[in-house]
């Protein structure tokens, strides 16, 4: 692996004595994006401002390019142009469109003829050329957003920080506006670092995931292992887990453990010693129902659990099941086979998933 | 009503006939507020930005003083400056008391104040997000404080407009410590004051509303460079 441009080491910030940043080590390499997520109050915003350079860590050290950030001085200011940063506000100045889009390379004493280039292919990128010679304050939350990310990115930083950029705008913006942003990050290959709370936006444009728990980042690492593998049980419930069950194993044939849980047993692929405590994860969208009457489906799965439903929660396509069976379990359902299963409050129902679709976090 | 009538009408001709004296006199309070206008916007704009940008310990009782700064009498203001300027005074070596120069001290402390407190006001009022937007953008921090002063442009020209009308209407000081001595110190609110206890009812009119009009003519200015190019 190549030296990564932007690090940050023994980062630690205090607020009034009051920790709320405590990060070890976090690397971007050159091109990635690294989506940064957790709960609110996690300390997200605060890594940020400390990794773009606009507030300095109360101990620890940022390297830029391999070079330790001098907090002070002309020197601060030269690595900070090379930065763009995004805010959840789009906080653009009381000017035309075109004037804030030109802010960043007017900062910098571009000369002109660049600006203006600059300006009109980047507004022309995010779909506002239009909206040039309009005054910002006249702005939608969505255009504002756009004049935002076309003013960082005419900058062409070398690090691109998007604090999350897409919170305050109503689901069809957020979701025309990450398309897009995905689109030209994939074009540019930005190295970017991206703050977010919400899950979809961070495996839609991550490369990589780090998860923010109380000021800490507890694990980092490919979306499919974050999402797939958390390591805590808050990782797991913030990354979507919504069965979580306290269980031990008591058995293990080539790989294949079996843990009981309440009564039940449940096969799982993983490791743990036989007689360990573990939490069995699983995702509610690999879980499948059956009607206990119904035809059997899913032959290869190796959990068959009997249940009844206890209640369903409408998410538009799809219905949240809670099933009880022992311990609950939830699972997602399609519109139409809930329907066609005609589950109600009391169905005998049959959970099915693989044991590969278990995620066991040893305690 | 027929003396109103009188006074509009020898105003007119005063302004129109451009009497020497009259003119004298305009230009004159022109000259006081507008240099005492100015050398409180030099202080007054940096220090309110100062206080209202940065964090110390006295910071609200340093706000709180200019807030109440706003408020200063004039009258007293003369009579501090007075004293300070008066020939056995402290000041007295400087041969200021009865000089444009002490009316233009004593407008600069009732105005300076002003500009100050509604700097104060104009920068708070901004989101405090901007200021890292605008750093996270590259800017000095020179450029920093020249982007958030644009920003406020409008509040900090009500500033201007405030300090100005604040010190061309005021009457107090400029009578204590210019002693209203006719072709040098004499300014249009102290001549109104006069023209009115000599009874010269038209005259003091006339030199009311040429003080209105010069109030109107500078704050339309400024109104105009403020709301340029907005619209509603």
């Amino acid at each position: 692996m190549t030296a990564p441009i932007l690090e940050g080491l023994d980062l630690s910030v205090l607020y009034a004595g009051q920790r709320v940043l405590d990060v070890p080590r976090v690397e971007v390499q050159a091109g990635e994006v690294l989506a940064v997520i957790g709960p609110n109050g996690a300390g997200k915003s605060t890594l940020l401002r400390v990794l773009g350079l606009l507030e300095p860590p109360t101990s620890g050290e940022v390297r830029f390019r391999g070079q330790r950030v001098v907090w002070s001085g002309p020197d601060l200011l030269i690595a900070r142009r090379r930065f763009a940063t995004v805010f959840q506000e789009a906080l653009l100045c009381d000017a035309t469109v075109e004037a804030n889009v030109a802010l960043g390379l007017r900062l910098r004493r571009r000369p002109p003829g660049e600006v203006s280039t600059q300006v009109h292919t980047w507004l022309a990128r995010l779909g506002i050329a239009h909206l040039a010679k309009r005054e910002a304050r006249t702005l939608s939350g969505g255009e504002a957003q756009r004049t935002s990310l076309a003013r960082a990115f005419a900058i062409r930083p070398d690090v691109l920080l998007l604090d999350e950029p897409f919170a305050a705008l109503d689901p069809p913006t957020r979701d025309e506006l990450l398309t897009l942003l995905q689109g030209l990050l994939r074009q540019e290959g930005f190295t970017t670092v991206f703050v977010t709370h919400d899950r979809d936006e961070a495996l839609r444009l991550g490369d990589r995931i780090a998860v923010m728990m109380e000021g800490r980042i507890p694990q980092v690492g490919a979306p499919s292992e974050v999402f797939g593998r958390p390591v805590t049980e808050e990782i797991a419930r913030f990354v979507g887990v919504e069965t979580i069950l306290p269980g031990r194993v008591t058995g293990e044939l080539s790989g294949l453990l079996t843990v009981k849980v309440n009564g039940m047993k449940i096969e799982a692929l993983g490791a743990a010693a036989v007689g360990e405590r573990v939490l069995v994860c699983l995702r509610p969208e690999d879980v499948v129902i059956r009607r206990l009457d119904g035809r059997v489906g899913l032959e290869s799965a190796r959990n068959h659990l009997e249940g009844r439903v206890e209640d369903a929660t409408p998410l538009g396509a799809q219905y949240r099941v809670r099933i009880a069976c022992g311990s609950p379990v939830i699972a997602l359902v399609t519109k139409q086979s809930f329907e066609d299963l005609s589950l109600e409050h009391g169905t005998p129902v049959v959970v099915t998933f693989k044991a590969s679709a278990v995620h066991l976090i040893r305690r | 009503m027929e003396l109103i009538w009188q006074g509009l009408l020898e105003a007119f001709r005063l302004i129109v006939s451009g009497d020497p004296g009259v003119f004298q006199i305009t230009w004159l309070s022109l000259q006081i507020s507008g240099g005492a206008t100015l050398l409180s916007l030099l202080v007054g704009i940096p220090v309110g930005m100062a206080l209202a940008l940065t964090r110390f310990p006295g910071r609200s009782l340093c706000i709180a003083l200019v807030n109440t700064g706003m408020g200063l009498p004039p009258v007293v203001v003369g009579l501090f400056v007075s004293i300070f300027v008066w020939r056995s005074g402290p000041l007295g070596f400087l041969g200021l008391l009865y000089t444009p120069t002490a009316i233009v001290v004593a407008q600069f402390i009732i105005a300076a104040p002003i500009i100050t407190g509604l700097t104060i006001a104009a920068m708070q009022q901004l989101n405090p997000r901007l200021r890292l937007q605008l750093q996270a953008l590259g800017a000095s921090r020179w450029q920093l404080l020249w982007l958030l002063m644009r920003e406020a442009r409008l509040p900090l020209l009500a500033a201007v407009m405030a300090g100005f009308g604040g010190v061309i209407s005021e009457v107090g000081a400029s009578m204590m410590v210019g002693g209203n001595i006719q072709g040098q110190t004499r300014v249009l609110t102290t001549a109104t004051v006069l023209e009115t206890g000599k009874g010269n009812f038209d005259l003091a009119i006339a030199l009311s509303v040429i003080l209105l009009v010069l109030t109107f003519a500078v704050n339309y200015l400024l109104t105009w460079i403020q709301q340029r190019g907005r619209t509603p």
